[in-house]
Parts: structure tokens; sequence; C-alpha cells
């Protein structure tokens, strides 16, 4: 389980990031986190890959609050959970095959793992085909599945997906998400950051609503307050 | 470990190939540096050998009188020799004086009627002192000027020619001795600011690849692991740069050796060059692949802070 403890930020010119954000995410389970440009989803959510640290709060998974990890214990965090960026992130002179053997590299698999793994995850996102081009030879919707092939590799128990479809047409969108979506269903739990509702709105999952670094509206809770 | 290092290395290689403009940029670069490095090599060859041959034209010659008896020469000869600064001394007896005397004027008719005349050898003969260090020349005249040779009354000296030359003879010591010392400071600051240059292009080269540094430590790479490539490059940055470096010499070389010998005081260059390659090699390669790999290392650093 992922719980955000009263996350506040206030930046040193008093603008206020987040204030005071409580919700929890259970393990498998598919949360969209929407609202405005600037609401502080983003923010939110480097803070739980430990890029940015709450001026007050604390960010538990599991029963670990990730504010008390040293640096060897964050690159193994950040080995479990796979992160999806607007800008795709792309290392700009790694092939598709090697972008997501990267991620395998990294976390020390070893080259047969690799050899086995890496084609699986590419078919899964339908983007193997390409194994052998560079991410400047890609389509925007190509290079946002070599990214979440790359955030899937290593079979992480969280995906973070941050403005996946900002860049991307209405079909290749849809695609993105239909993606995600499989990825929860292997017994993943994804993070969906979004300011674009009619992502979310096919998926029936849960909705988080930040506004103003305030979380405004949790589905869940309404739905359980409704009961 | 193996394995982690077997990635890195060939990723380093990778990085190296497929960014070949940067690459080519940074070993342009190297390649000037080493050059620096490479070039101030030959030149304190050259000053050496310049220094060298100033300090053989210098020496204390002592001219004895007319009168002076062989022995007490002698004896005079291996007081010189047992004194530790002075490196040799050579005799020149009368006859042998007169006949460099007379093979120096060889045609003057005048000298040759004037020494007829005389009818007999008018030259003393000399001893010509070399001392280990031009600084001690004048310890060395002290010491004759003191000497039992050379007191009033049975003193076989006529005279000390250093005494004479005294004041051009430390002026000349005072000037090689600044000449090092600048050449030495000189050569520091070149390298220093070479060093300086290659570490910024460096720099430059690896923060165009910032982004992909903080995209590696999102996906949980260790801090080695994002650093080896970087480093990798860098090595052979420095090894393709000596490489080329060294080529570029042996043309440039072959060519000065040829004309400018003369104006190297005498050091043909190009021989020096081949004579001492061995060393060369070690030293250009030595100094591209430390400078290479601690510029990439450390500009590296500078992105690793997240």
């Amino acid at each position: 389980m992922i719980h955000f403890d009263s996350i506040s930020k206030i930046y040193p010119d008093n603008t206020v990031g987040l204030s005071e954000v409580t919700f929890s995410i259970d393990p498998q389970e598919f949360v969209s986190i929407v609202g405005p440009s600037g609401a502080g989803k983003s923010t939110l959510l480097r803070m739980l890959l430990a890029e940015d640290r709450p001026t007050d709060g604390s960010i538990f998974i599991g029963s670990t609050n990730i504010l008390d990890l040293d640096k060897y214990e964050l690159n193994d965090l950040r080995r479990n959970i796979g992160v999806v960026f607007q800008d795709f992130r792309l290392l700009p002179h790694k092939t598709v095959y090697e972008n997501v053997s990267f991620a395998m590299e990294a976390a020390g698999k070893s080259d047969q793992e690799i050899e086995e793994d890496v084609p699986y995850a590419l078919e899964l996102v339908g983007i193997d085909h390409k194994y052998a081009s560079f991410p400047n030879q890609l389509s925007g919707g190509e290079q946002q599945r070599t990214a979440i092939a790359r955030a899937i590799v290593n079979r992480p128990e969280i995906i973070v997906a941050d403005e996946p479809t900002g860049n991307l047409d209405p079909v290749n969108t849809f695609d993105i998400v239909d993606i995600l979506r499989k990825v929860n269903e292997l017994d993943t739990t994804v993070i969906l950051a979004t300011h674009n509702t009619g992502v979310i709105d096919n998926l029936a999952k849960r909705v988080v609503t930040i506004e103003g670094g305030r979380l405004v509206k949790d589905s869940k809770t309404d739905r359980i307050n409704s009961l | 470990m193996k394995t982690a290092f077997k990635r890195i290395t060939r990723s380093g290689f990778l990085n190296f190939k497929r960014n070949a403009f940067i690459s080519a940029t940074a070993i342009l670069v190297m390649v000037i540096t080493l050059s620096v490095i490479l070039s101030t090599v030959f030149l304190s060859a050259v000053f050496s050998m310049a220094i060298e041959e100033i300090k053989d034209k210098v020496d204390v010659r002592v001219v004895f009188q007319v009168t002076a008896t062989e022995s007490r020469i002698m004896e005079m000869k291996s007081s010189l020799e047992n004194l530790e600064q002075v490196s040799e001394v050579t005799y020149t007896n009368r006859e042998a004086a007169l006949a460099s005397f007379l093979e120096r004027r060889e045609g003057d008719e005048v000298i040759k009627e004037v020494l007829a005349e005389l009818g007999e050898n008018p030259l003393g003969a000399s001893l010509n002192i070399r001392a280990h260090d031009p600084s001690d020349y004048n310890r060395i005249a002290l010491w004759i000027e003191g000497s039992e040779f050379n007191n009033r009354n049975d003193g076989i000296i006529d005279n000390i020619n250093y005494i004479d030359n005294q004041t051009s003879i430390d002026q000349l010591i005072t000037v090689m001795s600044s000449l090092e010392r600048f050449g030495f400071l000189s050569v520091i600051i070149l390298i220093f600011i070479s060093i300086l240059i290659t570490f910024n292009t460096i720099r430059l080269t690896i923060y165009t690849s910032r982004d992909e540094i903080s995209v590696m430590r999102l996906v949980g790479a260790s801090t080695g692991y994002i650093r080896g490539p970087f480093v990798v490059a860098g090595i052979l940055y420095g090894l393709v740069a000596a490489i080329l470096t060294l080529t570029l010499f042996y043309p440039l070389t072959l060519w000065l050796g040829d004309t400018a010998t003369g104006f190297f005081s005498g050091l043909n260059l190009f021989y020096y060059y081949v004579d001492n390659f061995g060393q060369l090699f070690l030293l250009v390669t030595l100094a591209g692949v430390i400078i290479g790999g601690i510029s990439s290392y450390m500009a590296v650093k500078r992105y690793l802070r997240m």
C-alpha cells in the first residue's frame, strides 16, 4: 500500500505546491490523479519517486517511509517503480531494445533474463517490430510504448505515469491508456496523472482530484460515504 | 561485477561511436592539449641542450708565467682536480699554446716577424678548468687566487681569465637560471590552461547528456553504472587523441629535424622523437587517458546530485 500522509510542499517564494494531501492507494489499484495544469499532480508523483522532498508529511510504501531512505535504498526503490513521462525521456543514443534493457541492466539482471524479458515487454506494448530503431526514428505513440515497456520490464509493483498522453493524438491516447489498463490487470498498481478528463472517463477506475495543491475529491471515499 | 564492467565498457564504446560529432570535438581539443604537453617536452629538451652548450663554453683559464715549471703546474692541476666543484682540468703546454696561436693567426706576417725577433716562445702554459655547475666558477677562481700558486714571491700564475670575464659570466649564469625558472613556470601554466580547456569541453559534452543522466537515475541505475560509460568514453577520447597527436608529430618533427636543427641548438627533433618514442608514447597516452577519464568522472558528478 502507498500512503501519502499530510503531504505539503511550500517553495522558497512561499508558493504552495501541495497542502496537506492525504490518501492511500491499495496494491493492484488503478488510480487516476486529475486536475488542471499546475494543480500539484506532478509534484506529488515526483515525491513518490523521491525526486523532490515535501516540506512536511510522510510517504509510505508498505511500512517504509521513503523520506528516510539513503541513496542506495532509493536506487532499489526506483527499480521497483516504473515511470512513464509526457516527454517519454528515452535515452536518445540507445535503440528501443537498449532503452528497455538498460532498466534491467541497472537492476543487475542477467543477460539471459534480459534476452527473455525485453522481447516480451516490447511485444506486450506492440513495439517489438521497431526494436532496432532509435527514438528519433519513432512516432510519439511509439516512443511512449517504448517508455512503457521500459517501465514494466522489471515487473515493478507500481507504475507511475505522468501525463503519458499529453503529447499524443486521440488514437494513440486510447492505445496507451489501454496498455496501462492491461498492465494493471497483470497485478501492477498504476498511478496515472492527467489533466485530460476524457482519458479517464472510459476507465471506470478510482479518480483523485487535486486543485491548487489540495485534494478536493476522491471517488473512492465518495463512494464509501454514499453507502 | 564482471557483467557490470562488461556492460559499462560496451556502453562507453557505443556512446563514443554514436555521439560521433561530440566525440570528434572532444578529441580535437584533447589533441591540442596533448600537443602542448608534447611540445613542452621538446622545448625542454631543446632548452636543456642550449643550456648545456652554454655551460660547455664557460670555464676558468689560468695562464702561467713563462718561467713556471711543468711539475709546479701539474701540482696545481692535481690540487684543482681534488676540489669537489671541479669536473675537468685540461693542461696546454707552451708549445701547444704557440701552435694553436699560430694556427689562429695563419698568414699574419707581422706576428711571425715579431715572434722571430723575440727569438723565443712568449706564451705561457695554461690550465682550463670546468666546474660541475656554473655557479661554482666563482668559488674555484677565488680558490686559485688565494692559493700558494698565486702568491707574490714564488707564484707561477700570470693571469686568471675568469676574473677578467667575471661580470659577463655571472650575468650569463643569472640569465640561464632565470630562463630555467621561467621555462618551468610557463610549461606549468600552459599545461594547466590546456587541461582546463579539455575539462570544460568534456563537461560540455556531458552537459548535453544531463537529461539522460536524470532518466538513468529514475530507472534506479547506481552512480557507478551511470558514471562508468562516460568515464570509458573520456578514456577513449584520450586514447584516440594520443594516437592522433603522436601521428601528427611524426611528419612535423621530420620536417623540423631537416630544416631547423641549427635553430634548436643542434638538436634534431626527429631523432629525439624516434629515439624516445617509447617514453613519449607512454607520457602522451597516460596524459590523455588520465585527463579524459578524470574530466569525465568530475563532470558527471554534478548531474548525479539527485
